[in-house]
């Protein structure tokens, strides 16, 4: 049957190929061509996506309900081995952990980025191309290594720690449950500080680039109306540069979730977020089904609290 | 190949019996092992009704038909060998240089391609055990694993045995301290490549001795200045040590208390971090007193900072080797064993020791190494005499499901 189909299509190929004249063939030819343009275009794209994405995520489901164990091998026994979800319970602390110091060090993120964009995008003049490079800078050297020199700031003995110290500083922060009395380092504070450093410029860059094509006028008629500059900055600037701001707190807030390297040579036991949890799981405890089952619900859980900011922030504008 | 199926079942049988596994999923490690390797389900068959005859018999197998491969060590003078950093001998002038392995080149005309890439035991057994588990050759001929690790691939029957008419050095000169371990009780697949102790190091400049794992985990004046390994058999064994219960022979019990004690620690505040290699600048550095350290790494800290300083408690150290194996499917597994042999002459284990500083496992290479470096040849910590290596224990081997239950009970008090 389908020998038969092939046949009859390539029949009628060669009957359009053999009457050139027929207006028909050649109008619905270039339509088609026009229509299809776009999807051909999508479809490395999408390739990618279902290869690199949606394949893993799938296998990652099934492994989380999967029996057995690297020795004797794996396997799926209906209805699947649920029970690996109970670990999500077993380390609430770790995820909600996680999420607390993503949203605390998006929110450092923004307030750092906010003026640094805002002076980069309207103050910089001919310095703009400079300033962009040095944001991007720190990227030309590894995340490990960026995040090992922090040790080396933050070291119990180090200038920075001393004069904490001796301001009575860390006391303070001691207070907050954010340091210990004596030193910043392993503690809560040092991985926020870490996450915060590591993600700047997620956040900075979509907010240059939303600032950047904002009317500088607009401020100008604002003033002209006697609105103050805080004002202004409020009523004006502000709203303007939300779509930079929804995209900028995305990307700073998703990885921030599942980083595990900072909490890792930061952080101490006590401040050990869920993906160094999902990182022993796979390589110490070699529990394969249980890491999947973790690493699913992060991402299951990324995916809900980005669901509800976006549908709030509106992504109509969203680059 | 009539009846070459029967041997991987034999083998992973002998294995699993090693680890003390019970018998019920020791057939079953059996069969999975059969049907990983040998893609026919008949052969699988044939191979289950193998494995209560040979191992009621106890017959000693060949190596397997799905273990390895023709063996290119004649016609193929070259070799893979994967090491951890830093861990073999460099010319003063070129990094790339390694004098030993050139002096192996010379001798059997093997060309040894050197790599550094095993970063600590989990991650290099996640690289290659998919290979290893889909029956395929891993691109390695030669690696050296730690002993708990080197006891799983021994136990999944994933390394090879080692020819013994290919190794007289070894039976030779292999220190008997190091020479029956449970998981591999008369060195059929492995050799140790250095080894080392696991004990207490502290900064004199900062405290006093640190004496024992009680002072270390309790002691104010420690408080925040602590790390302990991440390596779970380390810093447990310790503990248990001076609980007084033998790491190499202890109940879930004592495990848990061990636990228990290392938890009271964290929550105390006592404890900073779980380190791994890491913990050296942090204790050069001065932001940690005390930790829990391996031999070899204070020996080279020593000699940039002569403050700190290596303790023998007395409840006793950790004892540990990386061991060299051969991995299944090894395509130069000749000229594996016979690198593995060239180590073992005492003249060249010197040249390796007199470098990396660990524990050397070969029988003479102290009188050879008079001839290299004289400051070297007194440091128990690279030639240990009896009264040292009577302090130190060997971690217990444990089988799969165990193994998982410490390990996560561990990484409880981690936080992980």
């Amino acid at each position: 049957m389908s020998g038969g189909a092939v046949a009859a299509t390539a029949v009628e190929q060669r009957d359009i190929r053999s009457h050139p004249s027929g207006g028909g063939a050649t109008e619905s030819k270039g339509v088609g061509t026009s229509k299809w343009t776009p999807y051909l275009l999508l479809t490395p794209g999408f390739l990618w996506l279902a290869l690199f994405f949606i394949v893993p995520t799938m296998m990652l489901l099934m492994f989380s309900l999967y029996t057995g164990s690297l020795d004797q091998g794996y396997s799926f026994e209906f209805p699947g081995n649920w029970s690996t979800y109970s670990a999500v319970w077993d380390y609430r602390a770790q995820f909600f952990r996680s999420f607390l110091f993503a949203g605390l060090s998006t929110l450092f993120c923004l307030a750092l980025a906010y003026p640094l964009a805002y002076f980069i995008a309207f103050k910089s003049g001919k310095w703009k191309a400079t300033l962009l490079v040095l944001v991007i800078a720190p990227f030309f050297t590894s995340f490990l290594i960026r995040t090992l020199a922090w040790k080396t700031i933050l070291a119990d003995d180090g200038p920075v720690v001393t004069f904490m110290n001796w301001a009575h500083i860390t006391n303070l922060l001691a207070l907050l449950h954010l340091t210990e009395t004596d030193r910043v380092l392993n503690t809560p504070l040092a991985v926020v500080l870490g996450l915060t450093y590591n993600f700047l410029p997620f956040m900075v860059l979509p907010l240059y680039a939303s600032l950047d094509r904002m009317d500088p006028r607009l401020v100008e008629a604002a003033q002209d109306l006697y609105s103050s500059p805080w004002t202004a900055l409020r009523k004006v600037t502000w709203p303007l540069s939300l779509p930079g701001v929804v995209a900028g707190t995305l990307l700073t807030f998703i990885p921030a979730a599942g980083d595990y390297i900072n909490a890792e040579l930061l952080g101490t036991t006590k401040v050990s977020m869920i993906g160094n949890v999902i990182q022993d799981q796979f390589f110490v405890v070699t529990d394969y089904p249980t890491a999947s089952a973790l690493s699913f619900v992060l991402m299951l859980t990324i995916l809900v609290l980005v669901f509800f900011y976006v549908r709030r922030a509106g992504t109509e504008e969203l680059v | 190949m009539a009846q070459r199926p029967l041997d991987p079942m034999t083998e992973a049988v002998q294995a699993a019996a090693r680890a003390g596994v019970p018998r019920r999923r020791l057939l079953q490690a059996a069969a999975y092992g059969t049907a990983a390797v040998a893609a026919s389900p008949l052969l699988a068959a044939c191979g289950t009704k193998g494995t209560a005859s040979s191992s009621s018999g106890g017959a000693s197998s060949s190596a397997s038909a799905s273990s390895t491969t023709p063996d290119k060590s004649d016609t193929d003078k070259s070799l893979a060998f994967s090491n951890w950093q830093l861990y073999i001998d460099v010319d003063a002038k070129n990094q790339n240089v390694h004098p030993t392995l050139d002096g192996f080149k010379k001798k059997t005309g093997v060309t040894v391609a050197y790599t550094e890439d095993i970063n600590d035991n989990d991650s290099f057994y996640a690289k290659i055990v998919p290979s290893l588990r889909a029956g395929q050759d891993t691109g390695r001929d030669l690696f050296a694993l730690t002993d708990w690790m080197a006891a799983r691939l021994v136990r999944q029957g994933y390394v090879q045995k080692v020819d013994k008419a290919n190794t007289p050095n070894i039976t030779a000169n292999l220190i008997d301290s190091l020479k029956a371990p449970t998981w591999d009780p008369t060195r059929d697949f492995s050799a140790p490549w250095q080894s080392g102790v696991t004990g207490i190091a502290y900064n004199a400049a900062k405290v006093p001795e640190v004496k024992t794992i009680t002072e270390l985990l309790t002691r104010p004046d420690l408080k925040g200045k602590v790390t302990v390994l991440t390596e779970w058999r380390d810093t447990i064994g310790l503990i248990l040590l001076d609980m007084g219960k033998d790491p190499s022979n202890f109940t879930a019990d004592d495990f848990n208390n061990a636990v228990d004690m290392l938890q009271k620690a964290n929550d105390s505040g006592q404890i900073r971090q779980f380190t791994g290699n890491d913990y050296s600048s942090l204790l050069s550095n001065g932001t940690a007193f005390a930790c829990i350290a391996w031999s070899g790494d204070v020996v080279q800290l020593q000699a940039d900072n002569d403050k700190i300083k290596f303790v023998q408690p007395e409840a006793g150290m950790m004892i540990w080797a990386d061991n060299m194996l051969i991995p299944n499917l090894a395509q130069h597994k000749k000229n594996a064993e016979l690198l593995m042999d060239f180590y073992y002459d005492p003249a060249i284990a010197a040249q390796l020791t007199a470098y990396v500083q660990y524990i050397c496992p070969v029988k003479g290479a102290k009188e050879a190494m008079a001839k290299i470096d004289k400051t070297l040849v007194d440091n128990p910590l690279i030639f240990p005499d009896d009264a040292f290596l009577a302090k130190t224990h060997l971690f217990m081997g444990l089988d799969e499901a165990t193994e998982k239950t410490y390990a996560a009970a561990f990484n409880k008090v981690k936080g992980s």
